[in-house]
């Protein structure tokens, strides 16, 4: 709770400070700009935070966008294929990628870590060549008729953005409410214990790779509506991270067990409202890396702390 | 002639146990000491106090006669003891010499330069009868020669007592030999020996006296022209009469009708309910374990740790897999690969370390209550909020759970609540068959008390009970019949008529009946 008040109050600030840093912030424009992209990148951190929770890690996430945007994009433009055909195929890759992960975390073993790195190689690189490593042409004119709709906006509110709201409804009902949710807690505090207590460990570590990758499909979707063009090379590059980071700014911690939905949002706005003030202040790009990466160490070490004192306390009650 | 080593009035207590209490221990050169004692008798802790692991909180070590402080691993190798553990600490990566002059390599500057480590160390190796380079990776040995590997450190240590704790529980018989071989040579030359087992018949082997601790204190000594598996046992197991009759009287009160409106099942009328047969899980295991348990009874499975009691429950459970044999309830075959097919069918594993495998330490008391039972909570997949929480609730007063409120975090109660937490997550439905394993480990003794009136309950109510302990007070006082295993075998069944502490040790330290 005091975790939730505390990320909370920082949004609060770092809204605050983009709001004064410039007289051009407090516009509509730039509030539908940052609706967007919270939208967006939201549903990579309930992606990457959801498998958090199970104690797993999913490296492979800027990789796969870039996948299953290639899938998706080859199918629409070269074979013609319409537009929810090219997505349902783009989901099921995502969804085969995602059960390999489980299948070699659960049944062999492996690390996540490790699993996951190989896939960061291998899936930009498949698409690379799928694409014969070039822009796919005429996407923009393909899509012309879903990205109007998925770029306006419903009663002044960004599409993404509600979409967003949905997706993050949905899967605060699975994480918070559900009986699988709860075990995804359980198996990410302590397998063992899960798995005295009978709960099926293997099949809902695999269904949290499946998940974590099906939604990285729905992103890679959304985020080709909004910019009509891939380049193989380039898209979704350290998308991994920036996922990852706002689950864990959010309150997500990397030993599992920890996390809420609301965290893993308000983590990617805290993000999205740096990079805008960056814009604002001219920030140089190089430096985006700079600040994110000092921000989320403030917070990892802050959750430290929290985390030891409250461990001091109870020392003191035993 | 005064002793190399001289302990006395050693004192060690931790959280809620008195582990040592006024132990005296003397360690003369050129012998062989074995100290033997059931599990939590104190002989580890006591060793690690020689070895300068923990520090003794009253009493003093003597060494040639005159008080030494030990206060660290390193003075105590300085001082020439050395404490070889259970667990090899060897690096897999380095090879022997590397081992045996860890930490003491000759270097400048960071590097290694004096070669000579390897002539010492073949000097020392080919001492002991290893028969391999110095330059061979550690992790290429068979755990026999790695302990030899460890002796050779210690002997480079200029040591001038050695401690070896269970060194022999991965060895097999031809590679004990060896080693008994060289720990024969070396107290010729001149070393002490302290040798710490469970296996009586070694401490036959190769003792020249053995010391037996209990519960903490000295129990006896024998010289070598004493010792026999008899004698040893019986100083192991014989305790005060009062304080084993304050015990027996509570925990036996099952035997008579004392609860009131509900009757006892008789014993020997209870209908069968689970059989093993031929049940396997080690590679190493021969013979499979046959059992079967009826309705009603408390049946024992008594053994020394490493036995193979908690791997046995395990596999019957579906945690670990199954090497050959077959599981039937009820007379229908089990295929328990996994604990939910388990509990499906009616068995219910209460396992032996609650931190690590009963309880999630920083969830709340309902939600470790909810947990196996969230399949009766749920509509549409979701938690029902209101019945989870009564739940909970019933079972915190039924198991006389004392937390503030039922959203405490389970890390935060004691040791015996979080055992009744761990109790009535598992138990708010009715098992057919209830695996116990180690139920009453580091539980005060009103928990305790507590904990025996619920199991006796259990089997009044037709439940068939599979208590494993390492106490055979609990076991006598519990049970109507005892298992015993050794090294992964039934060694023996006692009735109740049978059941001694010293028959129930016999078996488990393999001997015959």
């Amino acid at each position: 709770m005091k975790k939730l008040l505390g990320i909370t109050v920082f949004l609060a600030l770092v809204y605050l400070a983009l709001m004064l840093s410039h007289p051009n912030a407090f516009s509509l424009k730039t509030h539908v700009l940052l609706g967007e992209r919270i939208g967006l990148y939201g549903i990579l951190s309930l992606a990457a935070g959801m498998l958090i929770v199970t104690g797993g890690i999913d490296l492979s996430i800027g990789s796969l966008v870039c996948l299953s945007s290639t899938v998706f994009a080859l199918l629409a433009v070269k074979f013609e294929w319409s537009v929810p055909e090219a997505f349902l195929a783009s989901l099921l890759v995502a969804a085969l990628v995602g059960l390999t992960n489980g299948l070699l975390v659960t049944k062999l073993r492996l690390q996540p870590f490790m699993v996951t790195l190989c896939g960061l190689f291998i899936f930009r690189s498949l698409a690379r060549w799928l694409a014969g490593d070039k822009t796919v042409e005429d996407l923009a004119n393909r899509l012309e008729v879903e990205a109007a709709f998925f770029n306006g906006t419903l009663a002044g509110v960004p599409v993404y953005l509600i979409l967003l709201a949905f997706m993050a409804l949905l899967a605060s009902v699975f994480l918070h409410l559900s009986v699988h949710g709860r075990y995804f807690f359980a198996i990410g505090s302590n397998e063992r214990a899960a798995r005295f207590a009978g709960v099926n460990v293997d099949g809902h570590k695999i269904a949290a790779y499946m998940l974590c990758s099906m939604l990285t499909a729905c992103y890679s979707f959304l985020a080709l509506m909004k910019t009509s063009s891939l380049e193989p090379a380039a898209i979704g590059q350290n998308d991994e991270l920036m996922a990852i980071a706002g689950a864990v700014l959010g309150g997500c911690t990397l030993r599992g067990g920890e996390g809420t939905v609301y965290g893993m949002i308000v983590g990617t706005m805290i993000i999205q409202i740096l990079m805008m003030m960056n814009t604002f202040w001219a920030v140089p790009t190089e430096l985006e890396g700079t600040m994110i990466g000092v921000i989320l160490l403030l917070g990892v070490i802050l959750d430290e702390l929290l985390r030891r004192r409250e461990r001091l306390g109870r020392q003191d009650n035993a | 002639m005064t002793a190399l080593l001289e302990a006395v009035d050693i004192c060690k207590s931790f959280p809620g146990v008195q582990a040592l209490d006024g132990v005296q221990l003397r360690v003369p050169s050129g012998q062989i000491l074995a100290v033997v004692g059931e599990n939590g008798a104190g002989k580890s802790t006591l060793m690690k106090i020689l070895g300068g692991v923990y520090r003794a909180d009253r009493g003093t070590i003597l060494l040639d006669g005159r008080p030494a402080s030990i206060h660290s691993v390193k003075q105590a190798e300085h001082l020439g003891i050395v404490l070889i553990h259970q667990e090899l600490n060897l690096a897999e990566h380095l090879d022997v010499a590397g081992n045996v002059f860890l930490g003491r390599e000759p270097r400048r500057w960071g590097w290694l330069v004096d070669r000579s480590i390897y002539p010492a160390a073949a000097a020392i190796t080919t001492r002991l009868g290893l028969d391999v380079s110095p330059r061979t990776l550690v992790g290429r040995l068979t755990v026999g020669q790695q302990q030899l590997v460890e002796i050779a450190r210690a002997l480079s240590l200029r040591s001038r007592l050695l401690i070896l704790d269970e060194p022999t529980s991965s060895l097999t018989e031809k590679e004990t030999g060896r080693l008994f071989d060289v720990l024969r040579n070396l107290r010729n030359e001149g070393l002490a020996i302290v040798y710490i087992s469970h296996r009586l018949k070694e401490v036959n082997d190769i003792a020249d006296r053995v010391a037996v601790l209990r519960d903490g204190r000295n129990a006896g000594e024998l010289s070598r022209q004493e010792i026999s598996h008899a004698a040893i046992v019986h100083l192991m197991v014989s305790r005060e009469l009062k304080q084993f009759f304050q015990r027996a009287g509570r925990v036996s009160d099952r035997s008579m009708p004392s609860a009131g409106d509900i009757t006892p099942v008789a014993d020997a009328t209870g209908s069968p309910v689970l059989h093993v047969h031929g049940l396997r899980w080690w590679p190493r295991q021969k013979e499979g374990v046959t059992f079967s348990l009826r309705r009603g009874e408390i049946v024992g499975l008594g053994g020394l740790i490493g036995a193979g009691r908690t791997e046995l429950a395990e596999t019957i459970f579906g945690i670990r897999r199954r090497l050959a044999g077959e599981i039937r309830m009820e007379d229908r075959l089990l295929l328990s690969r996994r604990p939910a097919q388990a509990i499906a069918a009616g068995i219910f594993l209460i396992p032996e370390d609650r931190r690590l495998q009963g309880l999630i330490l920083s969830d709340s008391v309902k939600c470790n209550i909810s947990l196996p039972n969230l399949d009766q909570l749920k509509t549409c997949g979701l938690v029902r909020p209101a019945p989870e929480r009564q739940l909970a609730k019933t079972q915190s007063t039924r198991f006389n759970v004392r937390t503030p409120s039922i959203d405490q975090p389970v890390g935060l109660l004691s040791g015996g609540n979080q055992q009744k937490v761990v109790l009535a997550k598992w138990l708010s439905r009715t098992p057919k068959v209830l695996i116990l394993d180690e139920p009453t480990r580091g539980v005060d003794v009103g928990a305790k008390s507590e904990i025996y009136d619920l199991i006796n309950r259990f089997a009044e109510q037709g439940l068939a009970v599979l208590m494993i302990s390492s106490d055979l007070e609990e076991i006598l006082g519990m049970c109507d019949r005892v298992l015993v295993m050794h090294q992964g075998r039934l060694t023996g069944e006692l009735t109740r008529q049978e059941m001694s502490e010293e028959a129930v040790m016999r078996l488990a330290t393999g001997g015959v009946s």
